[in-house]
């Protein structure tokens, strides 16, 4: 097992004949991702990559079944992209785009808000490096080869520190269930409360790593949450001690701009609740490694 | 991306927020010049800084004749202001904002935020103005009305008239009250603002509301749809080197530490200057270079990172996704050729191509110190650093 997309998962690409669509979904496939095809305003009948492109995301859904997308629209019209995937039908939508402005993703999880609960579509980012369930379906832009199958599940804001943490572990002979990248954003499609309780009912998934960072207040949700009610071991980190207040770090929502959002006042919490904090990312493998020994 | 106040007040005001008469000045001649034109026998001369606090660094004068407006713009002009918000660096003076002096009956705190937890547009208010917000969360937090706005719909009138009630204002203030904050929320919506601060709003002694102070914020990335906000930008408010990074795609924030960082994902950054802090170091920047970085870009990185004559070690860490450790290592070796690197440099390659990566950086003959993970790394840079610098 594994959450939220596995072998079974059909994928449309968003944005499937640009230029960055087209490269990622050349490594998609090459990994093994059933990419069943893509749609590009204005190019549908024609094909691309050996697959068909479709005007709307509801022809493509139509013609092939798919339950899953990827966006690679630019910034200015990916909100409206990731609706159209939402009015579809599609269950699980990955956003890759980095620079969606905060008011169109407002919008975006409001629009979301309309569908009945079993019939609500997951997104995840934007502004993220997708996610993986090794061996299975890889839906975003990793190098797919640092990740193993295993009892390992993670969930990050940053792609970088993910593969940092999924190369240690190989490193180590450890696998991965699933890794979900939720984004840099400061409005993000779920967060990462949504998927520690996936992966609290997942049954391969044995040991969680949640990679934070400063800016917002979703690792501290999700330390609470995990407290009442995660009964695997949950691993924290968040990037930023160094950070200054007030200074925008890379990603959108990187920035400490309230009470609560520095990475030392969120290590707090999440010892309070019980996780185990990592106090650097060197450490995300020996402390997996002495969980796992622990719990076998 | 931040405005001044009096652009600040340009906008709020074409929306319906009550401002005072004033006027810009970029010398003593205008400022005295503002002074007449505007009229009255009370002046206050507002330095423009990106900054808020700065009545308590000097930015702000009370003039009663021209002769004072002269001075105190003289003054002004020029001068660094040093803010909690600007740090130790501070902010340098160019224009000044003249405006009439008010006679303030009462002070109220309104404020206008992208809330990330309901992950809507949430307003504040205060009857407390004049503090700062986290003062008045601090200090008086009982006194704080906070309204969330639906997206679907946008704020509605009989949310502005609750806080014009809870705020205690009487009949004939409470419809200016509702337009100003009816007011504000359109600004905030139609031009994608991050942050509107109105601190203080005030109530005269002639019984008026007036916006004495205005901050606002914009989304850096939606100003693609508002190119007359992107006019308002100030690049002297802004870090040369942030500036410049920023106009080659690149992410950095400058720092006050030694050692220099080029990496890649700004999760991974932020982790390595951490890393740096724990190794008994202090990381002199933020730079995140990007998922697909080129040789070219890699090297214009150095060229960037080595602006700053603080660096004393560089400490490259890159995990290549879709990048490739070889185009990186490829970077490097540009970088050195063009460069005459003074100080020591480590370098720590993982993910795709690292073996090809590693051995062009042996084969290179330069001199660089390896490193294998991330921690290896960060002890290596601070060690190279107190070598080189005897400390």
């Amino acid at each position: 097992m594994s959450i939220l997309l596995d072998e079974r998962t059909k994928v449309i690409v968003q944005g499937f004949t640009g230029q960055t669509g087209t490269f990622h979904s050349t490594e998609m496939i090459e990994y093994g991702t059933n990419i069943v095809g893509g749609v590009t305003p204005g190019k549908g009948g024609t094909r691309h990559l050996d697959r068909p492109v479709f005007n709307t995301l509801k022809d493509a859904v139509a013609a092939t079944g798919a339950n899953a997308s990827i966006v690679f629209i630019p910034p200015p019209f990916a909100a409206d992209g990731i609706m159209e995937a939402a009015d579809a039908g599609i269950k699980f939508c990955v956003a890759i785009t980095d620079g969606i402005p905060s008011q169109d993703m407002i919008r975006v999880k409001r629009y979301m808000r309309r569908y009945r609960a079993e019939e609500k579509m997951i997104l995840t980012g934007p502004n993220c490096a997708g996610s993986i369930s090794p061996g299975k379906c890889m839906m975003g832009i990793m190098p797919g080869h640092i990740y193993i199958p295993g009892p390992i599940g993670i969930i990050g804001r940053s792609g970088t520190l993910g593969y940092e943490a999924a190369s240690q572990l190989k490193g180590l002979g450890i696998g991965v269930s699933s890794s979900i990248g939720i984004g840099g954003d400061p409005i993000n499609g779920s967060s990462f409360k949504d998927h520690l309780m996936l992966f609290e009912e997942d049954p391969e998934t044995r040991v969680v790593i949640m990679i934070g960072e400063i800016g917002g207040p979703q690792e501290a949700e999700a330390a609470r949450w995990a407290k009442d009610n995660m009964t695997k071991p949950l691993i924290g980190y968040i990037a930023g001690l160094t950070a200054p207040k007030g200074r925008r770090m890379g990603h959108a929502g990187a920035i400490i701009s309230a009470y609560g959002e520095s990475a030392a006042e969120k290590v707090e919490v999440l010892r309070e609740c019980g996780v185990t904090v990592a106090p650097n990312p060197s450490t995300f493998g020996p402390i997996v490694k002495e969980i796992m020994a622990r719990i076998s | 991306m931040d405005i001044h106040e009096y652009q600040a007040k340009e906008i709020l005001s074409d929306y319906g927020v009550p401002i005072a008469q004033g006027g810009l000045a970029y010398s003593p001649e205008q400022a005295t010049y503002r002074a007449q034109e505007i009229g009255g026998d009370v002046w206050i001369v507002k330095a423009q800084i990106h900054s808020g606090a700065r009545g308590k660094a000097g930015g702000i004068k009370m003039c009663r004749t021209e002769h004072e407006v002269w001075d105190a713009a003289d003054e002004l002009l020029g001068k660094k202001l040093i803010t909690n918000q600007t740090g130790p660096q501070g902010k340098v003076c160019h224009r000044l904002y003249i405006e009439a002096g008010a006679e303030i009956e009462r002070e109220i705190y309104l404020g206008f935020v992208l809330d990330r937890h309901m992950e809507r547009v949430a307003v504040v208010a205060s009857g407390e103005g004049g503090m700062s917000i986290e003062d008045i969360a601090s200090e008086k937090p009982g006194s704080l009305i906070r309204i969330a706005v639906e997206p679907a719909v946008g704020m509605q009138p009989f949310q502005a008239r609750e806080i014009a009630f809870a705020l205690k204002l009487d009949k004939a203030h409470v419809n200016q009250a509702v337009t100003a904050i009816l007011g504000c929320y359109r600004a905030m919506r139609d031009l994608d603002a991050t942050m509107i601060e109105i601190n203080p709003l005030v109530l005269t002694k002639q019984g008026g509301l007036l916006a004495l102070d205005a901050k606002m914020s914009f989304d850096d990335n939606a100003l693609f749809r508002h190119s007359n906000i992107s006019e308002f930008r100030d690049k002297s408010q802004e870090d040369p080197r942030e500036m410049k990074a920023a106009d080659r795609g690149l992410s950095y924030v400058g720092l006050d530490g030694n050692i220099g960082c080029i990496i890649n994902g700004a999760g991974l950054a932020m982790a390595t200057m951490d890393m740096i802090k724990h190794a008994g170091g202090e990381p002199a920047n933020f730079l995140d270079i990007g998922g697909g970085a080129s040789p070219e870009r890699t090297a214009k990185a150095f060229t960037l990172v080595l602006s700053d004559d603080k660096v004393q070690t560089i400490l490259v860490n890159i995990f290549a996704g879709i990048n490739r450790c070889d185009w990186i290592a490829d970077g490097v070796i540009q970088a050195l050729h063009k460069i005459d690197l003074k100080v020591p440099l480590v370098v720590r390659l993982a993910g795709t191509n690292v073996d090809e990566g590693r051995k062009m950086l042996k084969d290179s003959g330069l001199p660089i110190i390896m490193a294998d993970t991330l921690e290896d790394a960060a002890f290596k840079a601070v060690a190279a650093w107190k070598k080189a610098t005897g400390k």
